[in-house]
This record gives C-alpha cells, sequence and structure tokens, in this order.
C-alpha cells in the first residue's frame, strides 16, 4: 500500500497527529507526490518552517493558494505533471472572512468585527485555529478549483476541538437560548421562567456589566446568524465523513506520538469518520537483526583506532534501543489501528526543509511495496 | 537557576512534541528533592503525567495528587474549575449558576473564559491563603502550559479580560491574576524547544512576544540534545571505513555514526541560534536514549537540570 492508492478517488485528505511528528512536512510531500502524478493538488498548511515555506513559494502570508512555480519544482528528482498549490493559513483573515460571508449585510459584518470580544479573543484561544482551518478547507472544496486538497492540522490535543468544530460552531452559537436569556426583558425570560432572572442577576454581580453588555452584543449579532451557521456546519461535517475524504494520521514513533496516533484512529472511529492510514515518520529501523552487538567490534577492529571504534558502537547500541523502541510502539499501533495502513519512513540525516527533502520522504510515501522493501534493504545492508 | 526556584510560579511553554511534560516533572523533581511542596499542573485534563508513575494511571479526576514525596500533580478542568470558582465566590447562588446548562454553555461558549478559569485556579493553587477550604499551601506551582501559540495567549487572558470588563469581580480577578504573572519575583516563565528549526524558530518568536507583554523569558531549555561523540576530523575516517567495510554490520554501525554525527551537528547550529538569543540562560538536557521514559530517566533528567542550577 502506498499513499497514492490510500488517496486513490479522494478530493479531500486531512493529516492529523500531535506536534513535532513531521506534519507539515508529510502534508507537503503527499501534497507534491499527488501532483506529480498529474493531480492539481492544493495544500493548506498551518505554520511551515521558514526554508520549508521559501521552497513553497509561501514568503508571503496570502490566503488563498498560490501555485508553486515549476521553476521551483524542476530543482527536484520528480517530474510534476500536474499543479502543486499551497498556501499558509491566517487564522485571524480566515475568521474575518467567515463573518463577512455569514453576515446578512456588511454593517453587520464590520459590528462584529468592531466588537471588542471578537477582536480580543477571537483568534487568541485555542480552537479558533482548528475552527478556521476547517472553514477553509470547506471553502475551497465548494470553490471546486482542485483534484485534491491536503490539509495540514494544528497538533492533535487541538484536533479534538477541530474534530468537533462543526458541532463547536452551533453550540457557540445556541444563538436563540443565549439571546433570550441576556434579553431580560424579552419573550426568553418568559419563556425560560421565573428561574432565569436571578440566573441573569447573578451572571451580572459575578462577570461585572461592561463584560456583559460586549459578550451579549456578541452573541447576538452572531445569534441571529444562528441558521446560516448551523447549516454551514451542516455542510462541513458532510464533507468530513464524504467517502472521496480521507484522515491520514502522521506519527513518529516515539511512545508518545504513537498514544495519539491510536487515540485519534479511535477518535475517528467512533465519530465515523474516515481513516485512511497511518504515516510514522523518524523510524530507527532494525540494523542488528539476528547478530550479535559483540560481533560489531570485531568487525570494527584494524579499521578504526579502538577510541573512534568504541564510539561507533555506543552509538550503534543507543541506536538500537532505539530501534527497540520503534519496533515495540510500531507494533502497539499495528494492533490498534490497522497494521496494512502503515507507512514507515526511516530518520532521516536532516531535518525536511526544501523540494529535495520532500522527494526523498516522497520516495518512501509512494513507493509499491517491493520498492519500499528494497529501500528499507538498502538501509541495513 | 536558583533564583527560579525562589519563585512560586512557573509556566513550562514550548512548541508541541518538545518533551514540555518531561521536562515540568523533572524540574518539579528537582524541586521537591530541595524539600519544597511542589505540584506540577496539567492543563486542558491531559491527565498524561499520572501515566508517567504508573503505568495504570488510574486515581481521581481532577484532584491534587502526590506522585512522590512533595511532589504533586493536578489535571485542570475549566469547568469543574469554573464550578469551583462559582461555589466559592458566590455560595448558593453560584451553585445554582454553575449547575445551569444554560450558564454553563454561555460560560464556556466566551472566546477566552475556558483559559481564564484554567489560569484562575492555577492563580488559586499558588496562593499561600489557598480559597479552597483546608487546602494546603505550595511552595512552588509548575504549569505545564499549553504549546508556545497557546501559551502566550494564556499568559495574556487575564489581562485581557480585565481590560475588556473593566470594573466588576472579573476585572478584579483578571486584574489580580495579571499582576501576579507580571510580577518576576512570583513568576517565571520557561520555553523547552528541541534543537530543531521549528522549536527554535517558536522560542524566539516566544522571547519577542513575552517582551511585547513586558514578561521575561528566564530560561530556555534545549531538550533532547544528540552527544558530540565524534569530532569533524573523525568524519573521514569514518567514511573511508564505511567504503572499505566487508561486513554488512560495520556499515550499518558506521552509517548509524555519521547519520547522528550530522544530526547531532545540525542540533549545535540550531542551539547556537537560540545561544545568540538567551545567552545565559540556556540549560541542555541529553537525549535520553531509553525505551520508555520512567521514573528512572526522569530522575537522570533531574540530575542534569539540578547540575544545572
Amino acid at each position: 500500500m502506498n499513499v497514492a492508492e490510500i488517496l486513490e478517488g479522494k478530493r479531500v485528505c486531512v493529516c492529523c497527529g500531535s506536534g513535532g511528528v513531521g506534519k507539515t512536512t508529510t502534508s507537503a510531500a503527499i501534497a507534491l507526490g499527488m501532483a506529480a502524478r498529474g493531480a492539481k493538488v492544493a495544500v493548506v498548511t498551518i505554520d511551515p518552517a521558514n526554508r520549508l515555506a521559501n521552497a513553497l513559494g509561501l514568503e508571503q502570508l496570502g490566503n488563498e493558494p498560490r501555485r508553486v512555480s515549476r521553476d521551483r519544482l524542476a530543482v527536484g528528482p520528480i517530474d510534476v505533471k500536474g499543479e502543486l498549490w499551497a498556501m499558509m493559513l491566517d487564522p485571524k483573515r480566515t475568521f474575518d472572512e467567515l463573518i463577512d460571508r455569514i453576515a446578512p449585510d456588511s454593517g453587520r459584518a464590520e459590528e462584529i468585527k468592531a466588537n471588542r470580544v471578537y477582536r480580543e479573543l477571537s483568534t487568541a484561544v485555542s480552537g479558533s485555529q482548528e475552527l478556521t482551518a476547517i472553514a477553509k478547507l470547506y471553502e475551497l472544496d465548494q470553490e471546486n478549483e482542485f483534484d485534491l486538497l491536503v490539509l495540514d492540522t494544528p497538533p492533535s490535543r487541538n484536533a479534538l476541538e477541530f474534530l468537533d468544530a462543526p458541532g463547536r460552531l452551533n453550540s457557540f452559537l445556541e444563538g436563540r437560548a443565549l439571546k433570550a436569556f441576556l434579553r431580560p426583558t424579552g419573550f426568553g425570560v418568559r419563556a425560560l421562567g421565573r428561574g432565569a432572572l436571578p440566573l441573569l442577576g447573578g451572571l451580572r454581580r459575578i462577570t461585572g456589566l461592561d463584560l456583559i453588555t460586549d459578550l451579549t452584543v456578541f452573541f447576538q449579532l452572531l445569534g441571529d446568524m444562528t441558521n446560516d451557521f448551523s447549516e454551514r456546519a451542516a455542510q462541513v461535517e458532510q464533507l468530513l465523513r464524504a467517502d472521496t475524504t480521507a484522515f491520514v494520521l502522521v506519527s513518529s514513533a516515539a511512545r508518545e506520538a504513537v498514544d495519539e496516533a491510536i487515540w485519534f484512529g479511535e477518535r475517528l472511529a467512533s465519530d465515523g469518520l474516515p481513516f485512511a492510514g497511518v504515516i510514522v515518520n523518524r523510524v530507527h529501523h532494525d540494523l542488528l537483526g539476528d547478530r550479535e552487538p559483540r560481533e560489531l567490534s570485531a568487525a570494527l577492529a584494524g579499521t578504526l583506532t579502538p577510541s573512534l571504534a568504541g564510539r561507533v558502537s555506543d552509538n550503534f547500541r543507543d541506536y538500537h534501543v532505539l530501534a527497540t523502541r520503534d519496533d515495540h510502539n510500531l507494533s502497539r499501533l499495528a494492533t490498534q489501528l490497522d497494521a496494512r495502513r502503515l507507512l514507515l519512513v526511516p530518520q532521516l540525516d536532516d531535518d525536511v526543509h526544501d523540494i529535495d527533502g520532500l522527494a526523498r520522504v516522497h520516495r518512501y510515501l509512494f513507493a509499491s511495496q517491493v520498492d519500499r522493501e528494497r529501500l528499507i534493504a538498502d538501509l541495513v545492508a | 537557576m536558583r533564583a527560579l526556584l525562589d519563585k512560586r510560579l512557573l509556566f513550562v511553554t514550548g512548541k508541541g512534541g518538545v518533551g514540555k511534560s518531561t521536562v515540568a516533572i523533572a524540574l518539579g523533581l528537582v524541586a521537591a528533592r530541595q524539600g519544597l511542596r511542589t505540584i506540577v499542573v496539567e492543563l486542558a485534563s491531559q491527565e498524561r503525567i499520572q501515566g508517567l508513575f504508573s503505568e495504570n494511571g488510574e486515581g481521581e479526576q481532577f484532584r491534587e495528587l502526590e506522585l512522590a514525596p512533595g511532589l504533586f500533580t493536578i489535571s485542570i478542568d475549566p469547568q469543574q474549575a469554573m464550578e469551583e470558582y462559582l461555589r466559592v465566590k458566590a455560595g448558593t447562588l453560584g451553585q445554582a449558576l454553575g449547575s445551569s446548562r444554560l450558564f454553563q454553555a454561555f460560560a464556556m461558549a466566551t472566546p477566552g473564559m475556558r483559559e481564564l478559569l484554567s489560569i484562575g485556579k492555577v492563580w488559586e493553587l499558588a496562593q499561600l491563603d489557598r480559597r479552597t477550604r483546608g487546602a494546603a499551601p505550595y511552595d512552588l506551582v509548575i504549569v505545564d502550559a499549553p504549546a508556545t501559540g497557546h501559551g502566550v495567549g494564556l499568559l495574556r487572558t487575564p489581562k485581557t479580560f480585565a481590560d475588556i470588563a473593566r470594573v466588576g469581580p472579573i476585572a478584579h480577578q483578571g486584574q489580580a491574576i495579571a499582576d501576579t504573572i507580571a510580577d518576576p519575583e512570583f513568576t517565571g516563565v520557561i520555553a523547552v524547544a528541541t534543537p530543531e528549526e521549528m522549536p527554535v524558530n517558536e522560542t524566539l518568536i516566544l522571547a519577542d512576544e513575552l517582551a511585547r507583554d513586558e514578561l521575561t523569558l528566564d530560561v530556555v531549555i534545549v531538550n533532547a540534545l544528540y552527544p558530540a561523540r565524534f569530532e569533524t576530523g573523525e568524519i573521514a575516517a569514518l567514511q573511508d571505513a564505511l567504503s572499505k567495510s566487508r561486513s554488512n554490520l560495520a556499515r550499518s554501525a558506521l552509517r548509524a555514526a555519521l547519520s547522528e554525527h550530522a544530526r547531532a551537528a545540525t542540533q549545535r547550529e540550531q542551539r547556537d541560534r537560540l545561544l545568540t538569543r538567551v545567552d545565559g540562560r540556556l540549560v541542555e538536557l541529553p537525549y535520553v536514549f531509553a525505551e520508555h521514559l520512567g521514573v528512572a530517566e526522569l530522575e537522570v533528567l533531574a540530575d542534569a537540570l539540578e547540575d544545572a542550577l
């Protein structure tokens, strides 16, 4: 199995995983590989490393995908038949655009954007990045300009909120109830009964009046748009559940990352979201096999000074500890999730930060089973 | 670093995956060794730290638990923090509010409220005179804070709320917490980074953002630094041996050595980028080659931290 097979017939690929496992790089390598095979692909990334951003032509923060020029791609060893587009998400701007799109008129949109609560808090808090990422994905899907969209998501602790994003939009804007609650003399209070008045008084007492006023306005403004939001949230959910969507988990072989991947896989299953596979980066493959570490000293003797040979052995022993660790974690991952859907990328010598590097990762992701085994064998021999 | 442990509240932040929790707990071990009653706080109900100390990680949720003599942990849940706050602040009325579904929905839907409630609980833990009845005070509270971007947001939330609310209890409480955070005698911020491009970038950005809020980055901890096993002058010998050796095993080992040398060199370039910025406040922690990061490995890291103090 390889990424091309996983993404056969898919229109959306969502890459999830915890921080520091190479999610952004993997997303870019997937997009590059699919573009190489003739598709028009856009990768939406959250926060690429500077040098990777440069390689993809993302120096300027734009909130629309830009095409990665043929010149840039020509540097690498891959012949790209299709088109690779990339964009870096600007959460604040995406949020504003979302308000613009949903507000009944521009006056209302401006009012919301000028509201202090919205301005100060809407993008600073956790969850806003997840929400905007999904909003952008939906928008790009609607525009239907691309064969495939690859989304690099924020780290998985927050991806919990990211998965909840459609639901959160709804609950965030349980506008009717809140509006009723906040309008002391309105129909709502009568509908809620006598209990509401002391609650409201209590709320004001505890929070302070100014904050309540701002919040009231904030919720009222948004609350009026509840129907549009709900409809949109339902459509986003539909997109995430579609047959043409694939969730790809990205992990390293370290214990915490594997724990997260397992947790994430379970979460996808319980939410009925389409799990497509796991890509494990930075794997320390077993180089020792059934040989004994003792044999190494003999094999090195004569070619290196004793001191250098000793350090090479020490290094190899430490490497082997990590290989054993990885092997253990990977079998756990294979048992918990579907073993056939595990794609391993070995620990590379340096951080991936250019098209060449992406091409190296790409080789492992898109290799046929036979080629992959040969690549690993090359590594060991 | 001694001065670091003289503070009462430490925020440990950094990019995801750099070992924040590990460093927070190792720091907790150092503090507990020095006789400080210490608590390590996890936010957003992660509950991972317990798991480091006991495989089953069972136990009551969101309670203060003793991990080792003098070392406690708690995982803060915003909702529970809210109920507790309301109970203490507003008595029966608060209790009624806290159990109102509508009020809960309102509070949790308010942008920033989760952060405010979480940091409010952290603040409470750091008070000598604890709001929670009968609760013993801590000498040191170490917060395993969210990833860098969100971490700064967290530190900023109380001030933002204080500014927006202007008057009333939230403004009061927000200001009190903000003052505490701004007090360098009381509060410290520690950034953890692995010596790689992205974590280093984020740390540099964090330093800027903290400076903008007139907060200081007390210490940067470079985590998981590979040992410098080989001199650059030895690389030619390794390459030569690689080309000549006929043993697969020797070639694997030589390739692993060259690979680690390359990574170690890249790591040191990244560390040096940090050094130029935070000279004198940089602490290095070694890469732990272990199958599982357990108490023994945490003690090793604690030793390294203690030496750096």
